[in-house]
């Protein structure tokens, strides 16, 4: 049984959540992995790290066309002889890991949350407010790990990088445009994230929320009416109907709560919240909380970062 | 343009979740069940308006489910939906969920599949792309805007830090994501008028059986939150620093 692992490094960094793929599969596979991606990434060497001996990289390939990475997963898998293939729960692996299961006649583990207890993997269900155990049956699998899962490994070495000359066919589907909407760290990477609501009053009352992101490391979120009246960019948005993100550290500022929010949040290891109405459902899932105005805590707590940044 | 719509039941968003039989079952005693809002929102609303635009053309929508799940299906027809299909089958996972839509959709010349992004019950986000796969089409996952002109689609999603404008020939197959459509809510002719619009039940195809759900568990209680008071809000951060251990 052999394993490898599918990742998308098109950035100019290698994601924080391939890196996690990585040593999930290693870790499955109980030993050094082949691992597969896409675009110019520069550094792929130091997956070794993570437990990858070899990574196989398209270098034509820069758009997330579905079938053509689809179809370089699968000549390496077979090349490599494997019946496992690790992907993440994101965009990239929400458009490739489907189809790898539906070709390989494969059991999909849609957001795994750890290694597997034999083979049985688990999984949140009910949008974070359940979990579920999936037992996988087939001889193929794809498993989609979920980000923020496990810790990233750093014990092994460095990998042999290859390029890979195979024909992935015509792309059908093409990149006409990418809109950036600044800079920071991407919302789903983020490790701390502040977060602020209609609380706020205002989209001019931002620069408070962005300074303390900034001086804790971390990203700004908000909640859906902020998005929806775009006080603040649509992929900000966190929630039900919006990103879902598990970062260690969740600051919300000026939101309820409602259960669509919560659905969003509620896998964050430690959730702080910020509210002046004591009776705000958020406060029931929060590990900790302050009831007053925000914009007098804002300050205080944009003081304490200073302070806490300039100690270490 | 023929579009198929995939459309699930799950529990109201505010539904109680409970397991019974040992944790292997959705406790559904005193559920209300729904049209999973991705499908009905987004997928179902922006087919309808394609469709409208066009002034010519049909949206079909699909469930894989028992006789349980008609009323849920008599709301997209009453949204709109011009007919529906019911494949007689209890849904036990994604890929035998695909396999029953490709199954009916394969020579049917759909030149739009759309799905959710995700069912708010099992939150997997895979039968779009899983369907895309057994019929050999193009997928774009988490799509916010879709427009059609000239047998061409243009797509935005939303993407870690910004909007990817995406473009792709029909046919093609999407799961919808917030942004593409506005809800509809249905008015009393469309309520009148979805009595009477064929729903069609076909019969199970064979499918591969290659997973399952074995058991559910809730999450540990949370522990009591902890207060602090505003004047003294500064402690919040050296208490994340120095005892949750997390900035």
């Amino acid at each position: 049984m052999s394993t490898i692992v599918f990742i998308d490094t098109r950035g100019d960094k290698i994601p924080k959540a391939a890196q996690e793929a990585v040593t999930y599969a290693s870790k499955l596979a109980g030993g050094p992995v082949t691992a597969v991606t896409f675009g110019g990434a520069a550094g792929l060497e130091s997956l070794g790290a993570q437990g990858a001996a070899k990574v196989i990289v398209a270098r034509g390939v820069t758009a997330v066309d579905g079938q053509q990475l689809t179809k370089l997963v699968l000549d390496i898998a077979s090349k490599e002889g494997a019946n496992t293939i690790v992907c993440v729960q994101d965009g990239t692996g929400k458009a490739v890991a489907p189809r790898l299961a539906a070709k390989l006649k494969a059991g999909h583990v849609a957001g795994a949350l750890g290694l597997p207890d034999g083979d049985k993997f688990k999984r949140n269900v009910f949008s974070g407010k359940a979990q579920a155990w999936l037992q996988v049956t087939s001889a193929n699998k794809v498993i989609s790990l979920m980000p923020n899962s496990i810790p990233v490994g750093k014990d092994g070495g460095s990998a042999t990088v290859e390029e890979y000359s195979g024909d992935l066919g015509p792309a059908r589907i093409s990149v006409k445009e990418v809109r950036k909407a600044g800079a920071g760290i991407p919302l789903p990477e983020a490790e701390i994230v502040v977060s602020a609501g209609r609380g706020m009053k205002g989209p001019e009352n931002w620069a408070g929320i962005e300074e303390l992101a900034t001086l804790l490391g971390g990203a700004t979120a908000c909640s859906r009416p902020v998005a929806d009246m775009h006080w603040r960019p649509h992929h900000e948005h966190v929630g039900q109907t919006g990103v879902a993100i598990r970062p260690n550290c969740y600051i919300a500022i000026g939101i309820s709560g409602a259960i669509q929010h919560l659905a969003g949040v509620n896998q964050s290891k430690v959730i702080a919240v910020i509210n002046k109405d004591p009776e705000a459902p958020f406060f029931k899932a929060a590990d900790y909380g302050i009831v007053g105005d925000a914009f007098e805590i804002i300050p205080k707590l944009i003081e304490a970062a200073k302070k806490l940044n300039a100690e270490r | 343009m023929k579009i198929l719509v995939l459309l699930s039941q799950v529990p109201d968003t505010t539904a109680r979740i409970a397991f019974t039989n040992g944790n292997t079952q959705f406790d559904a005693n005193g559920v209300t069940f729904i049209v999973n809002p991705y499908d009905e929102w987004y997928a179902l609303v922006r087919a309808l308006e394609l469709k409208e635009a066009a002034g010519a053309g049909s949206v079909t929508t699909i469930t894989v489910g028992g006789a349980d799940t008609e009323a849920t299906i008599r709301k997209g027809l009453a949204i709109g939906a011009d007919e529906a299909v019911r494949v007689d089958a209890q849904p036990t996972e994604a890929l035998q969920v695909a396999e029953q839509v490709a199954a009916y959709a394969k020579d049917k010349g759909f030149d739009l599949i759309i799905a959710g992004k995700e069912t708010i019950d099992h939150n997997g986000g895979q039968v779009g792309g899983m369907v895309a796969e057994l019929l050999d089409l193009p997928y774009i996952a988490l799509a916010s805007k879709l427009d059609v002109a000239a047998g061409k689609a243009t797509i935005e999603r939303d993407v870690p830090g910004g909007v990817e404008v995406l473009e792709a020939s029909l046919p093609l197959v999407l799961s919808a994501a917030k942004g593409m459509a506005e809800q509809r809510i249905p008015n009393m002719r469309g309520i009148m008028a979805a009595r009477t619009k064929p729903l069609t039940v076909v019969p199970a195809a064979a499918t591969d059986n290659v997973a399952a759900t074995t058991s559910f568990e809730l999450p540990p209680a949370k522990g009591a939150v902890k207060m602090i008071p505003a004047e003294d809000a500064g402690k919040l951060i050296e208490l994340l620093h120095s005892e949750a251990k997390v900035i």
